[in-house]
C-alpha cells in the first residue's frame, strides 16, 4: 500500500519536473539571486563584491533620478491604464454591433498590436519629429506653429503615453469583444422593453457583466505600464534630462551601461515589490465586487 | 618545456602541411575576437574579408572574428565571455571603455605586449589625437581601429540663396550665428529652414566635448578621474550652444533628435547640420543638393573629440596567444589595409602613411571631404572617458539636457553635474 502511494508520488513528481526545472531557472532562481545580489556592493577585479546590508537602498532613497523615474511611471500608468481600458471597451461596443465590413474594422482595430514595439516607436518618431514631422505637418494646415514634441519636457511622456494608448486599446478590445459575445441578447431585448436607455443598459447590466473581463485587463494593463519600454530605446532614451525615463528603462541603464549589477537588482526588487503589491491589492479589493457568472 | 615541445611540433606540423599543400589546424592558434558594427551593413563582410587575408598571410592563427552587436554589446558579451573562463583574446571595443576594462582587470597594455623594437616603434606610428583615448598611468591600451569625428555638414544650395560663399562655411561661432540667422528662414511664424542644428538626443556629451575644446577646455584629465564640468569655460560652451536656441533664433530650442537629424538636412529643414563622419557615405548618396563637409568652426581655437573603436588585447590568454592577437592588429592597421578600411567604411584612416597610399590619394581626389576628418584631427582630443563611465557620461548628457530645455540654467546644471560626478570619481584619486 504504501508502495503503491510511494510510487504514485514519484510518478507525480516525474510529471511536473519539466514545467518545474524551467519555472525554478528561469523564474524562482533569478528572483531569489536578484534579492540577494541586491544586499552586496557591485564588485570589480581590485575590490571583490561585499555584503553591505542596506546600502543599496540607501543610495536608492538618496537617488534623484531613481524618484523621477519613479513619479514618471505613476504618470504612465495613469495616463495609459483608463484611456486605453475606455477606449478598448467602446471600440469592442462599436465592432459587435451591425456594421459593413465588420472584420476589416476589428482587424484594423488589432493592427497596433501585432506590430513589434521598435518597429512602432520608429514610425511614430517620424510623427513627432519637428518640421518634417506628421504631427507638425497637419497643424502647419491650420497654422498652428510648430512644437518639438519629443524635446520638450513637458510634452514627452505625453507623447510616449499616446503611443501606448494607440498599442494597447487594440489588445484589450479583444478581450472585451471576447466578453460582449458571450452576453445573453435577452438582457439587452428586456432592457429595451422596459425602456431602459442605452447608457443606463451599459451603465447598470453591461459594464457589470464585464468586469471579470476589465480585472482581467486591468491587472495587464498595470504590469505593462511597468513592462513596456521598448519604444523609450528608440524614441528618446528616457530624455529630455529624464523627463520620460521609466523605471524598467533606468534599471536597464544602471546594469548595462553603468554596469552596476547591484544597484540594478536593488531596483529590480523595488519594482517586483511594488507590482506584486498592486497585483494583491487588485484582487482583494477589486474581486468583491466583480461579479462571475 | 611543454609549450616549446607545442612550438615545435607546430612547426613540424606546419613544414608537413607546407610540403603537402595543405594547412593543417592541428596545433594552430585559435584567436577569438569580437568586434560592434555601429553603422550596420555591409561591415561585417568587410571585416571577414581582412581577416581571411590575414589568415591567409598566417596559417599557423585561426581567427574566429564574431560580430557582436552594437559597442555596449559588444562590451558586454566580452566581459560575459571572461567572467565565464572562455575570454576572447582581443575585442574591437569602444574607446572610452578603457577604464572600466582596466578596472576589471580585463585588459593588458600593449607596452607589456609589445618585444621587439620594431613593435615598440608601431606603437608611434598612429595620430596621437586618436591615441588619447587609449592612453592612461603611461602606457598604451587601446589601437585605434574604426575611429571618427565630429564634421559639420553644410548645404551649398542653401548658402547660395541666402546669398553666401558656399565655399566659405563659418569658421568661428560668431560667423556660425550671423551666417545662421542669414540661413533661417521663417514664413509667418514658421520657420521652414533652420541655421544649423546640432543634435543633443542620443550622444549629447560628444557634441559638447567639441564645443567645450573650441572654447579651450577639456571634460576630463588624462587619468580619468577628475571631470572639469563646472569650468567657467565649459559652462560658457553650454551657454552658448542654448543661446543657439534661444537668443539667437538659429537652431530650435529644446533638443534636437540624433536620429532624425540626417533626414532634416537631406529634407533641407537645416541648413548646417553637426554630425559624425560616419554618415559621410550616406549623405553622399542621398542628398539631392550639392552639400559640402567642414572642419567644425572654433571660438578660441578649432576643436572636436574622436570616437569609435580600438583594439584591445585580453589579460586572460597565454603569451602565445597575446603574440598572435598583435600580429593581428598590426595586420589590420598596415596602411593599405587602414586606406582600404577607410575608404570602404568611411572611418578615418587612423595613421598618416594611410594617407600617402595610392589608393587613398586617388579617392580623396576625388572627394575631397574624405579628408576633412583627417585635417581635423590636429585639432582633436579625446572623447568623454572616465572612471565609472557610465554613470558620468549620463551626469553630463542630463545636465546638457536640462539646461537646453530651460529646466536649469547652464551653470547650475553643470555644477550639479560636477558635484555629482566628484562623489562617484573620489575613489580613484
Amino acid at each position: 500500500m504504501s508502495r503503491r502511494i510511494s510510487q504514485s508520488y514519484i510518478y507525480g513528481w516525474l510529471l511536473l519536473m519539466p514545467a518545474a526545472i524551467f519555472l525554478i531557472a528561469f523564474t524562482y532562481y533569478p528572483a531569489v539571486a536578484t534579492l540577494a545580489k541586491s544586499f552586496f556592493s557591485q564588485g570589480t577585479a581590485l575590490k571583490p563584491s561585499e555584503f553591505v546590508g542596506f546600502e543599496n537602498f540607501a543610495y536608492m532613497l538618496d537617488d534623484d533620478v531613481f524618484w523621477k523615474v519613479a513619479w514618471n511611471n505613476i504618470m504612465y500608468a495613469v495616463g495609459t491604464i483608463p484611456i486605453s481600458i475606455a477606449l478598448a471597451i467602446l471600440m469592442a461596443v462599436w465592432v459587435n454591433g451591425k456594421l459593413p465590413l465588420r472584420s476589416i474594422t476589428r482587424m484594423a482595430y488589432f493592427t497596433p498590436t501585432i506590430l513589434p514595439m521598435i518597429a512602432v516607436a520608429n514610425i511614430w518618431l517620424f510623427f513627432y519629429t519637428p518640421d518634417i514631422g506628421l504631427l507638425d505637418q497637419v497643424s502647419a494646415v491650420f497654422g498652428l506653429p510648430s512644437h518639438n514634441w519629443l524635446g520638450d519636457p513637458d510634452t514627452v511622456l505625453g507623447c510616449i503615453i499616446a503611443i501606448t494608448i494607440w498599442k494597447e486599446a487594440g489588445f484589450f478590445m479583444i478581450f472585451y469583444l471576447a466578453a460582449l459575445q458571450t452576453l445573453p441578447p435577452e438582457l439587452e431585448e428586456a432592457a429595451r422593453l422596459e425602456g431602459a436607455s442605452r447608457w443606463y443598459y451599459f451603465r447598470r447590466v453591461m459594464f457589470p457583466l464585464l468586469m471579470p473581463t476589465t480585472l482581467f485587463v486591468l491587472i495587464n494593463a498595470v504590469i505593462n505600464s511597468f513592462k513596456l519600454v521598448d519604444h523609450l530605446f528608440i524614441l528618446t532614451k528616457g530624455g529630455p534630462d529624464n523627463a520620460s525615463s521609466l523605471l524598467l528603462y533606468y534599471i536597464y541603464e544602471v546594469a548595462f551601461s553603468f554596469l552596476d549589477q547591484a544597484y540594478a537588482s536593488t531596483l529590480t526588487v523595488v519594482l517586483l515589490l511594488m507590482l506584486a503589491l498592486i497585483a494583491v491589492g487588485q484582487f482583494y479589493f477589486l474581486d468583491k465586487r466583480v461579479h462571475y457568472r | 618545456m611543454l609549450t616549446k615541445l607545442k612550438r615545435r611540433a607546430g612547426q613540424l606540423a606546419l613544414a608537413a602541411a607546407l610540403s603537402l599543400g595543405l594547412t593543417s589546424t592541428a596545433s594552430a592558434i585559435e584567436l577569438t575576437m569580437y568586434y560592434p558594427v555601429a553603422v550596420g551593413g555591409a561591415l561585417t563582410k568587410i571585416v571577414d574579408g581582412l581577416v581571411a587575408d590575414f589568415e591567409k598571410a598566417n596559417p599557423d592563427i585561426k581567427v574566429n572574428a564574431i560580430y557582436a552587436g552594437n559597442y555596449n554589446d559588444a562590451r558586454i558579451k566580452a566581459l560575459a565571455a571572461l567572467k565565464s573562463g572562455e575570454p576572447a583574446q582581443t575585442s574591437v571595443m569602444f574607446s572610452i571603455d578603457i577604464y572600466e576594462l582596466i578596472e576589471q582587470g580585463a585588459i593588458v597594455a600593449f607596452d607589456d605586449v609589445v618585444k621587439s623594437a620594431e613593435d615598440k616603434a608601431w606603437l608611434e606610428t598612429f595620430y596621437p589625437a586618436l591615441m588619447e583615448n587609449g592612453k592612461t598611468q603611461g602606457k598604451t591600451w587601446g589601437i585605434p581601429f574604426q575611429r571618427s569625428t565630429i564634421v559639420m555638414y553644410y548645404n551649398k544650395d542653401a548658402f547660395r540663396a541666402a546669398g553666401l560663399d558656399p565655399e566659405q562655411p563659418p569658421a568661428t561661432w560668431e560667423e556660425l550665428v550671423s551666417m545662421g540667422k542669414k540661413l533661417t528662414k521663417k514664413s509667418g511664424g514658421n520657420v521652414d529652414q533652420w541655421g544649423v542644428m546640432i543634435p543633443s538626443t542620443g550622444y549629447p556629451y560628444w557634441m559638447f566635448g567639441a564645443l567645450a575644446m573650441q572654447n579651450g577646455q577639456t571634460l576630463m584629465n588624462g587619468d580619468g578621474n577628475q571631470t572639469h564640468f563646472d569650468a567657467p569655460a565649459t559652462v560658457e560652451a553650454l551657454q552658448y550652444w542654448k543661446d543657439l536656441g534661444e537668443k539667437h533664433g538659429v537652431m530650435p530650442s529644446g533638443t534636437i533628435e540624433w536620429g532624425t537629424l540626417r533626414q532634416n538636412f537631406l529634407e533641407g529643414k537645416t541648413a548646417i547640420m553637426w554630425h559624425s563622419t560616419g554618415n559621410l557615405t550616406t549623405v553622399k548618396n542621398n542628398a539631392k543638393f550639392d552639400f559640402g563637409v567642414a572642419m567644425l568652426p572654433a571660438m578660441k581655437r578649432r576643436g572636436t573629440p574622436t570616437g569609435g573603436g580600438n583594439f584591445y588585447i585580453f589579460q586572460k590568454s597565454t603569451d602565445e596567444e597575446k603574440a598572435a592577437a598583435l600580429k593581428l592588429i598590426k595586420f589590420l592597421t598596415q596602411p593599405e589595409r587602414t586606406a582600404e578600411w577607410s575608404i570602404k567604411t568611411g572611418y578615418l584612416g587612423t595613421r598618416p602613411d594611410a594617407y600617402e597610399t595610392d589608393a587613398l590619394k586617388a579617392y580623396v581626389k576625388e572627394f575631397p571631404p574624405a579628408a576633412v576628418a583627417r585635417d581635423q584631427l590636429e585639432f582633436a582630443t579625446a572623447e568623454l572617458s572616465t572612471y565609472q563611465t557610465g554613470r558620468v557620461r549620463k551626469l553630463l548628457d542630463d545636465a546638457i539636457q536640462a539646461a537646453l530645455t530651460g529646466s536649469k540654467s547652464p551653470a547650475e546644471a553643470l555644477g550639479d553635474a560636477q558635484k555629482q560626478a566628484d562623489r562617484l570619481l573620489k575613489r580613484y584619486r
